[in-house]
């Protein structure tokens, strides 16, 4: 069996480890808000230095955090490149043709960057932190008021958990499936790029066709445990602990922080 | 009470290609405790029975009973909780990653308050010595472990019977064994109906009666002794005998009285006492 780790969660034990799933996601959204609100030098700067002391807390190294960063890098640079170019405002330093850089477009540049990286750490922080299994258990929770309205939450849960626990099964199928064809003598390493693609057909088939045949036997499987009854218990239940409320408050006081920030300082730019 | 009764059950499975498959009339009892061994080659139907025990194909015609309840939509859950169903695959019946939360999920189903399935899930991992592993994640135990967690996923259950279909054909020799030995101490600590669907021959000796079956139909059975006593018979429904068995029967062929075993140190000490006992006469 390959060693297989799912997303990107980093196994320690800490105090932001141990926090509600829940929590976590009302934080990640909460936070998202008060990177949107915040307009001002100061704003930004309380969203980073929350968020640095996330990190601290987490004990995930940053070296694995700017890694996340390093993914967007090319967005970054992008749409840094064009706000820059194409902002106009006073104190032009340099201009051709329509593009022109200006004061005013560096500094909105730089917010864009700080708040793209901000909101690409803050939710790589949730990952990092949280088990794919106790995020499906903070989604099905948080989503629980959608059942009034007929929204079938657990079912959309269970679909969640059990791709889940498939993951390692259909990635050790595919490497078998692989090796199976190269022993007949397929080829999946040289050629263009539409003949690599070509040569993973004999790939998909075989694992797209034994997939079915797994859900079918899942399902008798689910129907053999009593599956499908009208009321149903959940065995795990999350708990709001103390970690939580000092979470909930933090982010309370950001959002407060950064409104006020707003309304009183203003815009800089 | 019988535990489960066919009475002239019919079925048909209605796909192409199985066209050739049927079960006609079908008449087959299981007592209270007892331990039966359902064996077949490929094909023969023994997997179909397990699927219409607990409503998973319904028949075209006859009556299916569970401890006098006629299986019927109307008491289709009543019979799934006493009948548990384990499968082949092991991978292809766990729902959750997590060991606790997948041998949780039946209980979840039948909604038991959560202290209950707390208790449940303590007695499952318990019953099946797994209790070690109740935070551990599925994918990275053994086939035999994964398929002890899918056994305690039904036990959380509480069935009365337990039906295993063919459980333990993927295991290695050894995984075969911890599924084989979890199933006697249910059967005979718990009480559990057990009835064992395979076509290993060496794991229907430990049974207290043997069915064979071959094109939908059972055409023997009997004590596993007396089963095995007819292997010309069962080569015709392509079954052979272990070679622990081909053993025994030579022997006594020979004249040496030995009995039907599984285990080579018992047949070896037998053989001895019988070559000690030569000696003194």
């Amino acid at each position: 069996m390959k060693e297989v780790s799912f997303g990107q969660f980093y196994p320690v034990d800490s105090f932001i480890h141990r926090m509600d799933p829940r929590l976590k996601l009302v934080f990640l959204i909460g936070f998202i808000v008060a990177i949107f609100v915040a307009n001002s030098f100061y704003g930004l700067a309380a969203c980073a230095g929350v968020l640095i002391l996330i990190i601290a807390f987490s004990r995930v190294p940053v070296l694995k955090i700017l890694r996340a960063v390093k993914g967007i890098l090319f967005l970054v640079i992008f749409t840094a490149a064009i706000n820059i170019l194409f902002h106009t405002g006073d104190h032009v330093y340099w201009q051709w043709k329509i593009f022109c850089v200006t004061r005013g477009g560096i500094i909105f540049s730089a917010y864009l960057i700080l708040r793209l990286v901000l909101l690409v750490v803050c939710s790589s922080m949730l990952t990092y932190t949280t088990t794919p299994v106790s995020l499906t258990d903070g989604i099905e929770s948080l989503l629980t008021p959608l059942k009034w309205i007929r929204f079938p939450v657990h079912a959309l849960a269970l679909i969640m958990s059990i791709a889940l626990r498939f993951i390692p099964i259909l990635m050790d199928e595919t490497e078998r499936i692989k090796n199976a064809q190269k022993a007949r003598g397929a080829d999946f390493e040289s050629g263009g790029p539409v003949k690599r693609i070509r040569a993973f057909i004999p790939i998909l088939v075989p694992l797209l066709l034994s997939a079915f045949r797994r859900a079918e036997e899942l399902g008798d499987a689910m129907d053999a445990r009593c599956y499908g009854g009208k009321k149903r218990t959940k065995y795990k239940k999350l708990r709001f602990t103390w970690r939580d409320l000092v979470g909930f408050l933090t982010l309370a006081l950001l959002i407060t922080g950064v409104a006020l920030l707003r309304v009183y300082v203003g815009d800089i730019v | 009470m019988h535990a489960i009764e066919f009475r002239n059950v019919d079925f048909a499975y209605s796909e192409e290609g199985q066209r050739d498959f049927r079960i006609r009339q079908l008449n087959f009892t299981v007592e209270e405790g007892e331990f039966v061994a359902v064996l077949g080659h490929n094909g023969s139907g023994k997997s179909t029975l397990a699927r219409l025990t607990n409503g998973i194909l319904i028949p075209d015609g006859g009556e299916i009973r569970v401890f006098d309840t006629l299986l019927t939509e109307k008491h289709l859950f009543d019979v799934r909780k006493d009948v548990g169903v384990v499968f082949q695959n092991p991978d292809n019946q766990t729902v959750a990653s997590i060991v606790e939360d997948d041998v949780a999920f039946g209980a979840e189903n039948v909604a038991l308050p959560r202290e209950e399935i707390g208790r449940r899930i303590d007695f499952a991992l318990h019953a099946v010595g797994m209790e070690e592993y109740r935070h551990a994640t599925v994918a990275r135990l053994s086939g035999g472990q994964k398929q002890r967690i899918a056994i305690a996923g039904v036990l959380a259950l509480k069935p009365r019977v337990m039906i295993l279909d063919e459980s333990t054909a993927m295991l290695d020799p050894r995984g075969r064994r911890e599924i084989i030995d979890v199933v006697l101490r249910l059967n005979k600590e718990e009480k559990i109906t057990v009835v064992l669907i395979t076509h290993f021959m060496e794991e229907a000796l430990l049974a207290d009666r043997a069915v064979v079956m071959n094109r939908g139909e059972i055409v023997m059975e009997g004590t596993p002794a007396e089963i095995f006593e007819r292997h010309e018979e069962l080569l015709t429904y392509n079954l052979t005998l272990p070679r622990i068995g081909t053993i025994c029967k030579r022997l006594r062929e020979g004249g040496m009285s030995v009995t039907d075993t599984l285990d080579i140190a018992s047949l070896a000490d037998e053989i001895a006492s019988n070559l000690k006992g030569g000696n003194a006469s």
